[in-house]
């Protein structure tokens, strides 16, 4: 974890460099008003577009600074921490877990949310909780259904269908 | 047991016909129809003028029975309606994406040219109305007609206080135009909402704002609000004692456009479907209601005459907004 | 006594079967829609808005569309516990407080305890509310009005300075994250320069700003949930509470302890609630915050106390009857919620503004009257759905947590319908998750995020019209909130040079 504390205090360093950066950005039409002008006060002494945001990135440089000589000196508990960041255990789950909701972003543009919701039930249930296939495909089909009822029937809030999309229209013909 | 059987035999609907599915919208020979709930997109937050006829808008299809499909409203305020314009851009069916729109529409693309939208491209369904404007003040401001405002607000200078809806919009496009043609230096102070500025007027926190009447309409019923002068070509019926600022002798009226347009590459079918609903939306007893009541102007236009309504109001925002420095 | 009358014959009115079965109808769609991940009243009410045209087609006039609309947010605000509590990620800002010692509880098996204290403080946060709204309406009207800018802003200064002491021990990293939270909500379009700004990337899917819902569903909903997976191994199920008839009277008996976080959830929630463009949210923190802070042993909050439960919920309930003031009387919306309400009274023909109250008596009444019925309707209700919602929680964690995976992204898109929202939300989730690990405080990132969107304009456009910063401390009411607002965030620094001083000597 020790190493973890620093590497992520200088991820979120470069972070709050960016957001000072991006902060300063001129308007889009009109290139020629330089970087940076909007981040003081203007003749009224109200502050420009880009003061909140700039000064608030800088104070988190300055803490994510803090942290590091936190870090150096050994004073916060993560730096003196023996633990790793992530165990065996957390690595498999964060890659099985994490991925599997990765690929369910995924499938939702393919198969949409109802085909989406199917398949990561399916990839949870059975092969992450060790479910029978009974109790698997009951959840898997359950839950979709479900949510179409919910959603796109009664509170008429319509999910993204993908390519299944053809599937629907049928559906529409009878509920909407 | 009938929601079971609907079920049933939409299944067994949508296991037949997957394959005869593309032609499916056709196959009742009636020309074009929705086949599945059509995308509404607000060009504005949710509570705003815009928002609030939207909703009426959809109530009114809804209440009446008049589309095939639900009118599903979504509300893309962001970028001062970039994130509308961007969405319909890229709407992936363009046949079931329709879009309220405002001023926005012309100023929004002019100021941030790296959207890349050609309001031309879109389809011209319907404009539905054309909101007003009115110049107001709190009544213990002791000001009662145009003239006085005039002399008070140049005394004042810059401590005299406009509130307005947004920066470079419709409000602060009549505020810079009456700092230029009368000498006047008031301050522009930009809120979220119409709303919230005339409750500030209200609360004696700002000067005066140009809110449109239903914005303003509670206060001026209850006298605590005035109106001194109207950004109208004609008195507002509403309003029979308000002079127009042409009355005046100035050459300057200023309208909000409440149009409903269809995204790029709609098919003419399409817009001739959704223009028709618009029509009858138009017609009914509700709207109809609604606009007299909160003081709308414009009639129902749609089509070519549309189009060429745009271009003329795209140009003249071009004009306002180059000589006010808020694009090149 | 007159206005006794008038209450007396809108309750009448509000009493009447089709009004009675609508607010029954409405309570119950609300509390649902409302214990989902990422649906809140706004949803709820802007989706059933059309549905009211046709109420009042049956019935005439505005009353029922209203009292039917009305009930359904309340029944949003005690759904929005539910969800908080029972799988820790608060369905709307208004919630977010709730989570604090509400998923602590949980967690320690005593969620029926915290359903139980959420359920009553929110019955008696709004019986209060309603109270003062009936006696003192057109009164707290004018209050509301003398609120400006400069004033909204002393009171987001204050609501911070009530939070400051919620970081963790790590002071670096409470820093970070509360600025974290305030630089993200400046992140889309800024309304006074009327220019797009930190657009990351160019992607356009910032243009519409961070949303406060991607963020707090990425932390609590993918963020905690992988931590839990992670420090549980998989762990087998989030509560084994007994659902019976003891369980539930040992739960109303603990609800004795939190009385005094009611009381001052109530009041506190009222008062922020009527103000113009503060909402519940606000209220809620504040109402956290100053429980804690005048409580005996402020070091157990967190940890799981009933009175942290009940403060938050009595203050949102109330707050959000508060926010019906407002936008009856001022035509303006203190929240996205009433913001869907205005859009409903003005489409029903009626006209909001100071005269609502003397041009349609029949209208108001009703509607007050209805707001004792629903309340009532409300927590008898979400007593009875409580066994439910317990039974949930047992199921094995295999299942439990795709299913809130599930809603984390179903909630994210529904109330957006935006794909990019949902993205960015499972993107945040991992982002939190780490975060977790190494000790970062989240909530203060995510109260920031409510706040900031409020803070900075007003602040902005205070010194645009005044020019000077001394506004803040001169004017009659922004005065002395300004002032106890900084006496309170620098309390904790002015009690540690004490300290170090008296151990020196």
């Amino acid at each position: 974890m020790r190493r973890a504390e620093i590497v992520t205090a200088f991820i979120l360093g470069i972070f709050s460099i960016y957001l000072m950066w991006k902060s300063g950005d001129p308007p889009a039409w009109n290139p020629s008003i330089p970087r940076f002008a909007n981040i003081g006060f203007d003749e009224t002494g109200t502050p420009g577009s880009g003061f909140w945001p700039f000064w608030l990135g800088f104070i988190m440089l300055i803490c994510t600074i803090w942290i590091g000589i936190n870090w150096v000196l050994k004073r916060s508990p993560q730096s003196v921490s023996e633990e790793p960041f992530l165990d065996d255990f957390g690595k498999k789950m964060f890659l099985t877990v994490g991925g599997g909701l990765i690929g369910f972003l995924v499938m939702i543009h393919l198969a949409g949310f109802y085909g989406a919701i199917f398949l990561f039930m399916v990839y949870y249930l059975k092969f992450l909780g060790r479910h029978t296939w009974f109790l698997t495909l009951t959840i898997s089909t359950s839950l979709p259904i479900v949510s179409f009822f919910f959603f796109d029937v009664a509170m008429r809030i319509v999910l993204p269908k993908g390519y299944l999309e053809p599937l629907f229209i049928p559906l529409y013909d009878i509920f909407l | 047991m009938s929601i079971l059987k609907k079920l049933a035999t939409g299944f067994v609907a949508a296991g037949m016909t997957i394959s005869a599915m593309s032609g499916f919208a056709l196959a009742d020979g009636h020309g074009w129809k929705p086949n599945k709930p059509i995308d509404f997109i607000i060009m504005a937050g949710k509570g705003g003028g815009a928002d609030k006829m939207a909703r009426l808008m959809q109530a009114i299809v809804e209440k009446e029975g008049l589309a095939e499909r639900p009118l599903v409203p979504t509300n893309k305020s962001g970028g001062s309606g970039a994130e509308a314009l961007i969405a319909a851009k890229s709407a992936n069916d363009p046949d079931h994406t329709i879009m309220v729109t405002l001023n926005s529409f012309y100023t929004t693309p002019l100021r941030q040219p790296g959207l890349d939208v050609d309001v031309m491209t879109f389809a011209p369904v319907a404009r539905m109305a054309e909101d007003t404007f009115l110049l107001w003040v709190h009544k213990d401001s002791g000001i009662t007609s145009f003239e006085q405002w005039l002399e008070v607000a140049k005394s004042e200078g810059k401590n005299w206080v406009m509130g307005g809806t947004g920066s470079n919009s419709e409000d602060n496009i009549i505020t810079d135009f009456l700092n230029d043609n009368f000498g006047l230096s008031m301050k522009y102070i930009p809120y979220k909402g119409g709303g919230a500025v005339a409750k500030d007027v209200a609360g004696k926190q700002i000067n005066s704002s140009v809110n449109n009447p239903s914005e303003a309409l509670g206060f001026y019923e209850s006298g605590d609000m005035i109106a001194l002068v109207a950004f109208t070509d004609e008195r507002l019926p509403m309003f029979p004692d308000v002079p127009t600022l042409r009355e005046k002798g100035v050459d300057f009226s200023y309208f909000m456009q409440r149009s409903v347009v269809g995204a790029p590459g709609m098919s003419a079918e399409a817009e001739a479907y959704y223009s028709g609903l618009f029509e009858k939306v138009y017609n009914s007893a509700d709207w109809q209601d609604y606009k007299s009541k909160k003081s709308l102007m414009g009639d129902l236009m749609s089509g070519d005459e549309l189009m060429a309504y745009w271009k003329v109001q795209r140009a003249n925002h071009e004009t306002i907004l180059r000589a006010s420095g808020a694009i090149q | 006594m007159e206005v006794l009358g008038h209450l007396f014959e809108g309750i009448l009115i509000a009493l009447e079967p089709v009004n009675l079965g609508l607010a029954i109808i409405g309570v119950i769609i609300g509390l649902f829609v409302g214990a989902m991940p990422g649906l809140g009243s706004v949803n709820g009410v802007a989706i059933l808005l059309p549905f009211t045209f046709v109420i009042q087609g049956f019935t005439g006039g505005a009353t029922s569309p209203m009292i039917f609309l009305a009930s359904i947010y309340y029944g949003a605000m005690y759904g929005g516990a539910i969800s908080s509590i029972t799988l820790g990620i608060p369905g709307a800002s208004t919630a977010v407080a709730t989570t604090f010692d509400g998923r602590p509880l949980a967690m320690k098996g005593q969620a029926h305890v915290a359903l139980m204290a959420a359920a009553l403080a929110s019955f008696i946060g709004a019986t209060i509310s309603n109270i003062l709204f009936t006696g003192f309406a057109p009164l707290l009207a004018s209050v509301a009005l003398n609120f400006g800018n400069p004033e909204i802003f002393a009171l987001m200064l204050l609501a911070f300075a009530t939070f400051a002491g919620l970081g963790g021990d790590d002071f670096p990293k409470t820093i970070f994250s509360i600025c974290f939270g305030l630089a993200l909500s400046a992140v889309g379009f800024d309304i006074i320069s009327g220019e797009p700004r930190l657009i990351f990337f160019d992607i356009q899917g910032f243009s519409h700003g961070i949303r406060f819902l991607v963020l707090a569903i990425g932390i609590y909903g993918i963020g905690e949930m992988l931590w839990t997976i992670n420090t549980s191994r998989y762990g087998s199920s989030m509560s084994n509470v007994e659902v019976n008839f003891a369980s539930i009277v040992y739960a109303l008996k603990q609800f004795k302890g939190a009385w005094k976080g009611t009381l001052i959830g109530s009041f506190i929630g009222f008062f922020v609630g009527i103000l113009p463009a503060a909402g519940a949210t606000p209220g809620s923190l504040m109402a956290y915050g100053v429980t804690k802070m005048t409580s005996r042993d402020p070091s157990k909050y967190g940890k799981g106390v009933v009175d942290g439960v009940a403060a938050p919920e009595a203050a949102n309930n109330s707050a959000s009857t508060g926010a019906m003031l407002p936008m009856m009387t001022l035509g303006i919306p203190g929240s996205p919620t009433t913001a869907v309400l205005l859009a409903g009274m003005v489409i029903w023909g009626l006209q909001p503004g100071p005269l609502l109250f003397t041009n349609q008596p029949d209208f108001v009444w009703p509607l007050i009257g209805s707001f004792y019925i629903s309340n009532f309707v409300a927590v008898a209700v979400n007593i009875m759905f409580i066994p439910i919602f317990l039974w949930m929680l047992r199921m094995p964690f295999t299942i439990l947590a795709p299913t809130i995976f599930v809603l984390s992204l179903v909630g994210t898109y529904a109330a957006y319908l935006d794909m990019f929202d949902v993205w960015l939300m499972v993107l945040v989730g991992f982002g939190g998750f780490f975060m977790r690990i190494l000790d970062y405080p989240v909530a203060p990132a995510v109260l920031a995020i409510v706040l900031g969107p409020i803070a900075e304009p007003t602040l902005r456009q205070t010194l645009l019209q005044y020019e000077t910063f001394t506004i803040f401390f001169t004017r009659p009411i922004a005065g002395p909130i300004t002032i106890c607002a900084v006496i309170l965030i620098f309390l904790p620094a002015i009690q540690l040079i004490l300290r170090k001083m008296r151990s020196k000597a």
